[in-house]
């Protein structure tokens, strides 16, 4: 019988790195910082509510610390790096997995959120990239021109544009479904799953899901609403 | 009552394979979908055409060996029933039937509805054991079980191999089945002292089979005709993080899939004769 030795992986990070065990475990690593900046962001951006003072001030003291903020920008990108290597990683696994495919395949016990990880992330980093070059770096000026510390000005020109308000809240929308599963999936993918805890998880990471739209959301509605602090 | 089969026929590995509807008629509604299989079989091989191979043996959803999609869901509509144990009344009179087999690069077509599942035993082959002196058998209690453990490694020992799991998966992969070989085990104070190794060489064998990652989503439980649960996937993530991290010993030998179709790979003696 042909038992040929094969994928002696004899360094263990290495092993580590090419499972698919492994690679989940650093997509789930990666996605906390993620869901951490993402929620924090959110707070931040919520300033808008109180006003072009606050928020600016907010802008101003962010920057204040370049060295505290350029740390958290590099493991921000490390995380991102890392995320979509795994993701890109599983899915050349993926691809390759099933070369016939089924003529009918029903699913009977799955979410949609779930089964489309593989699209909403992609367009989230279509979004990352748009976002940083419209509101942080000011390369993209819809609506108006980019003033450099005007938070308040750029976000209110930025989103009365309707299309421009809109991929951001269809994006957002995206970013609520991958968290909608991937903050219980992640608890898996490092081990953790319990008859007990794990149905109250997935109802958190809906409940976080649903703020983290709803949040974020709240700031193009208002502006194209025209009710502005 | 009467049902049309459209039943993937496929001669042989290499060929190509195309559905054919067969209408059977005389269906006791009380008869197994294998045994419906065999009246049409009776009919095909009456008519001198070749019958539909299928894989079967208990007939009594124990061992595992049947198993194909009907109308896209694996081993069919009822939850936790094989297609052994599935019986035609819960089918509509008249109804079409499409009968596919499992598709994953790991389970290579066979002929019909019977696929090679060898990469299963393969990865049970890496570890799904225990390491034991023989000898006298020890007393009954001489290592203290909790009930409850004892209860969680027997749901996971459920698992009867069948493969639904990877045919529901949209990644195809083979985790809730790897996951089971490995709580089944690793939950039990025998299994213990190679909980480290199992779960790395199993993974590793997994991993070489050319089954997909596994991303949570949870089809393979809602096909399992045991119910297996997604817990044994992350018992096995566990198992695995925790041994990569305290591993000492890197002898993980994953063996060569010798299916050639399932890596691509040209190898000459494979024992099917591909
Ligand atoms: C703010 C942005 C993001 C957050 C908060 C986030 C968060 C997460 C989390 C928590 C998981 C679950 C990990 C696990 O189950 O182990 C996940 C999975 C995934 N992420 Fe992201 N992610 C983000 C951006 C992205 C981007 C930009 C991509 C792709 C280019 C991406 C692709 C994926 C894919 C494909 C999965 C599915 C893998 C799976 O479920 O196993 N994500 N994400
Ligand atoms: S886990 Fe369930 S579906 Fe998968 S092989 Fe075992 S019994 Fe079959
Ligand atoms: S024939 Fe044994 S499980 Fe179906």
């Amino acid at each position: 019988m042909a038992t040929t030795v094969i994928g002696t992986r004899e360094i263990r990070p290495i092993r580590f790195w090419e499972s698919t065990n492994g690679q989940k475990a650093i997509m789930a690593v990666t996605g906390i910082v993620l869901l951490l900046f993402v929620f924090f962001h959110m707070l931040g951006n919520l300033q808008f509510f109180e006003g072009r003072e606050q928020i600016n001030f907010y802008g101003a003291a962010l920057r204040r610390f370049p060295e505290a903020l350029w740390a958290a920008r590099v493991i921000l990108l490390v995380s991102v790096v890392l995320h979509i290597w795994s993701s890109v990683k599983l899915a050349v696994r993926k691809n390759g997995a099933r070369p016939t495919g089924y003529t009918a395949r029903k699913n009977i016990n799955s979410s949609y959120a779930s089964r489309t990880m593989y699209w909403s992330g992609p367009i989230l980093l279509a979004f990352i990239i748009y976002h940083l070059l419209h509101l942080t770096a000011g390369a993209i000026q819809p609506g108006g021109a980019f003033v450099e510390g005007d938070v308040y000005g750029n976000l209110v020109k930025g989103f009365s544009v309707w299309y421009v308000s809109l991929w951001y809240i269809i994006s957002m929308i995206l970013l609520g479904l991958h968290i909608r599963h991937g903050a219980w999936s992640l608890f898996q993918s490092l081990g953790m799953n319990h008859p007990r805890h794990t149905p109250l998880l997935k109802k958190l990471a809906m409940l976080f899901a649903v703020v983290v739209v709803l949040g974020y959301v709240a700031i193009p509605v208002s502006i194209l609403a025209g009710v502005r602090p | 009552m009467r049902v049309t089969l459209k039943i993937w026929r496929q001669a042989s590995r290499g060929g190509s394979g195309k559905f054919v509807s067969y209408p059977v008629d005389n269906v006791n509604p009380d008869m197994s979908m294998l045994e419906c299989l065999d009246v049409l079989n009776e009919q095909l091989i009456e008519r001198g055409e070749e019958p539909v191979a299928f894989e079967h043996d208990c007939r009594e959803g124990i061992c595992g060996s049947c198993g194909f999609m009907i109308n896209g869901v694996a081993h069919g509509p009822l939850p936790a029933t094989t297609v052994c144990q599935l019986t035609m009344r819960h089918f509509k009179d008249g109804e079409t039937l499409t009968l596919e087999p499992w598709r994953a690069r790991a389970f290579p077509l066979i002929k019909d509805l019977v696929v090679d599942r060898r990469s299963f035993d393969r990865i049970i082959a890496s570890g799904g054991y225990i390491s034991t002196s023989t000898g006298g058998a020890c007393d009954g209690n001489d290592i203290l079980v909790p009930k409850e453990t004892a209860d969680r490694a027997m749901d996971a020992a459920a698992c009867i191999g069948c493969g639904a799991c990877v045919a529901a998966c949209p990644n195809a992969s083979a985790a809730l089945f790897t996951g089971a070989k490995i709580t089944h085990l690793g939950v039990l104070p025998q299994g213990k002292p190679e909980q480290d190794r199992r779960a790395i060489a199993m993974v590793a064998q997994m991993n070489a089979e050319g089954f997909g990652g596994c991303t949570n989503i949870g089809e393979c439980t809602g096909v399992c005709p045991k119910e297996i649960p997604l817990e044994v996937i992350a018992a096995m993530n566990r198992d695995y993080l925790r041994g990569s991290w305290r591993a000492r010993d890197n002898v993980v030998t994953p063996i060569r899939p010798f299916t050639e179709w399932s890596t691509g790979s040209k190898l000459k003696n494979d024992p099917t004769g591909g």
